[in-house]
């Protein structure tokens, strides 16, 4: 091991001289001179054995009726994906997944936006506000969740406003009622996310240089153009990230869902992430759960990675 | 401005109202008027009860125990791994770096069913070692892409003048480098940290029903036994929320710096 790390480490680099260099290799490693690789062992060990190797495991599961205890293996081809496409719990669960990813990056991502740029200019009270802001995402999410249940409940108090202030028709059963349900875990997510999309703005905002704006308010660009031609130009990276990042925690929402509505009222709100739970862990059902997990891979990488080449060209082109 | 961080804000005046409510006033008066009688009994029957296999307080345990050891090691292995890829060039250390970004991308999900056939044999369901291992599992990528990218834009100097004082490459790294890593080693505390006290899917998955549970599984386990008792549940939520609303507000600069350095590494 050592002597290898050694050589290796040694051949690209011109040898002073000859002397020095065998003076070097008879040293043990730990006096080596650059970095050993024994270093890494560790880290390297953990991502192959708890990350590479379960996930080729899970991919090969998916295509296997194996109930996770008998010795009993079959290959079973793409039988289990037919399954969770036909059973219109899962498939749903994966449409659902879909819609509240798009819906909740857009609404996140604007209001994220709006609060950085008001918070941007604000310098007295933006320490406290920005603490305000970011405060859900930093606890957890289903504590939280449960707050908002009791928020939304028929005789909770968003009802008891809407009551008091006359508006009795917009009174509802806001997570008892199928349509109103996912709507509702989008807006407790939208408040637990906001901060998030916030912060990256507000760092993102912070590099743009006051000159780049007092230039473009000289050219007699007003603010509406300032921002579509100037600030927003200048966000692209800002942007970027917090797309790929809400767009990963809106796929993957679990802890919402479980904290308000368990997936319902009749599995209007599950998710992909709900379901793999339900069906691996809770009916034992590993082929289905397993084939789930895998096409919510598929699904997450294949969005963070359209989303990171797109993006990337975009700012390529806009910074030019 | 300010009307929308009261808004935001409302959801936690309600949870502090509601979990001082003596139970009589659940349900007699308004959500949103304080109670004139405020109940602090309500936390002491939360951390004393025993919600299926574990109450409040033994949950806090178990979730200072998970989170410290696992950032511990998240921290140790990472740096370690991300100084060597960093210092080093070449294929081998182009291709390490690409396995952590991978495992960045690739969702953590599809690996935690296998994970979990192979450690129920191990006897690793519901124990604190189990977790640990995971978490360090899942979040060394991570880990390793924030190490990385710091240690590449760190000056050589420092680590060269300790080689010519004769220092060896575990004491240039101990004594030079890691302290040179703070800035990053805060981030990487706070993120994973946050991550894992703040987990539910792994922790209910691996921890669901067995004595060792972390607060979010304990909570859900509270709901469940106090149904629609909020002021109860409410008291459960407090005590799960207040260890990271109390670091939060004390470092709330750090906090937010650390973040916002990470996002943007």
């Amino acid at each position: 091991m050592t002597t290898q790390s050694h050589s290796a480490a040694d051949t690209p680099r011109p040898t002073v001289s000859p002397f020095r260099s065998r003076t070097r290799s008879r040293k043990p490693w730990w006096a080596s001179k650059s970095v050993p690789w024994l270093f890494a062992v560790p880290g390297v060990l953990v991502i192959i054995v708890l990350r590479y190797l379960p996930s080729v495991a899970g991919g090969v599961f998916a295509f296997t009726d194996w109930d996770g205890l008998s010795p009993d293996v079959n290959f079973v081809g793409v039988d289990n994906f037919q399954t969770v496409f036909s059973n219109p719990i899962t498939a749903d669960a994966v449409w659902h997944t879909l819609v509240l990813g798009f819906v909740f990056v857009l609404i996140v991502n604007i209001v994220g936006l709006l609060l950085a740029l008001a918070l941007h200019r604000a310098l007295r009270t933006r320490n406290i506000l920005r603490a305000i802001f970011f405060l859900p995402f930093a606890l957890s999410q289903l504590a939280t969740a449960f707050v908002w249940q009791f928020i939304f409940a028929y005789d909770g108090p968003l009802n008891t406003i809407l009551g008091a202030v006359g508006l009795e028709g917009l009174q509802k059963a806001w997570l008892g009622d199928p349509t109103l349900a996912m709507p509702s875990v989008i807006v407790v997510m939208v408040w637990q996310y906001a901060g998030l999309a916030m912060i990256i703005y507000l760092a993102g905002l912070e590099g743009i240089p006051e000159e780049i704006h007092d230039a473009a308010s000289v050219d007699g660009a007003g603010p509406v153009r300032e921002f579509w031609n100037v600030t927003l130009p200048l966000l692209a990276p800002a942007i970027t990230i917090s797309l790929t990042l809400t767009l990963i925690f809106g796929l993957g929402a679990f802890d919402q869902i479980l904290g308000l509505t368990n997936g319902g009222p009749v599995n209007a709100t599950q998710t992909i992430a709900t379901q793999v739970w339900q069906q691996t862990f809770v009916y034992s059902n590993f082929a289905q759960g397993t084939a789930l997990a895998v096409v919510f891979t598929a699904i997450v990488t294949l969005f963070a990675v359209i989303q990171l080449v797109v993006l990337r060209i975009r700012e390529e082109r806009l910074l030019k | 401005m300010c009307a929308v961080a009261l808004l935001f804000a409302s959801p936690f005046y309600i949870l502090v109202v509601m979990s001082l409510k003596p139970s009589p006033e659940v349900f007699t008066t308004s959500p949103l008027v304080p109670s004139l009688n405020p109940d602090f009994t309500n936390f002491v029957t939360v951390f004393t009860a025993d919600a299926g296999g574990a109450g409040m307080g033994s949950a806090l345990l178990s979730s200072v125990i998970i989170t410290v050891v696992s950032v511990l090691i998240l921290i140790l292995f990472g740096s370690l791994c991300a100084y060597a890829i960093a210092r080093r060039s070449g294929r081998l250390s182009n291709a390490l770096y690409l396995l952590f970004v991978i495992g960045i991308i690739v969702p953590f999900q599809l690996s935690i069913i296998p994970l979990y056939v192979v450690f129920r044999p191990l006897g690793l369901i519901g124990t604190y070692l189990g977790m640990i291992i995971l978490w360090v599992g899942v979040l060394m990528p991570l880990v390793v892409f924030l190490y990385t990218g710091f240690v590449r834009s760190l000056p050589r100097d420092y680590e060269e003048a300790a080689k010519i004082d004769g220092a060896g490459a575990i004491r240039t790294y101990w004594n030079i480098v890691f302290p040179l890593l703070r800035p990053v080693t805060g981030t990487v505390a706070i993120l994973a940290g946050l991550f894992i006290w703040n987990d539910f899917f792994v922790s209910l998955i691996f921890l669901g029903g067995s004595r060792v549970q972390t607060l979010p599984v304990a909570i859900y386990g509270f709901v469940g036994e106090f149904v629609s008792q909020w002021n109860f549940v409410f008291a459960a939520v407090i005590i799960a929320i207040l260890p990271i609303a109390i670091f939060f507000i004390i470092a709330q600069r750090q906090f937010i710096k650390g973040f916002a350095g990470g996002i943007r590494g």
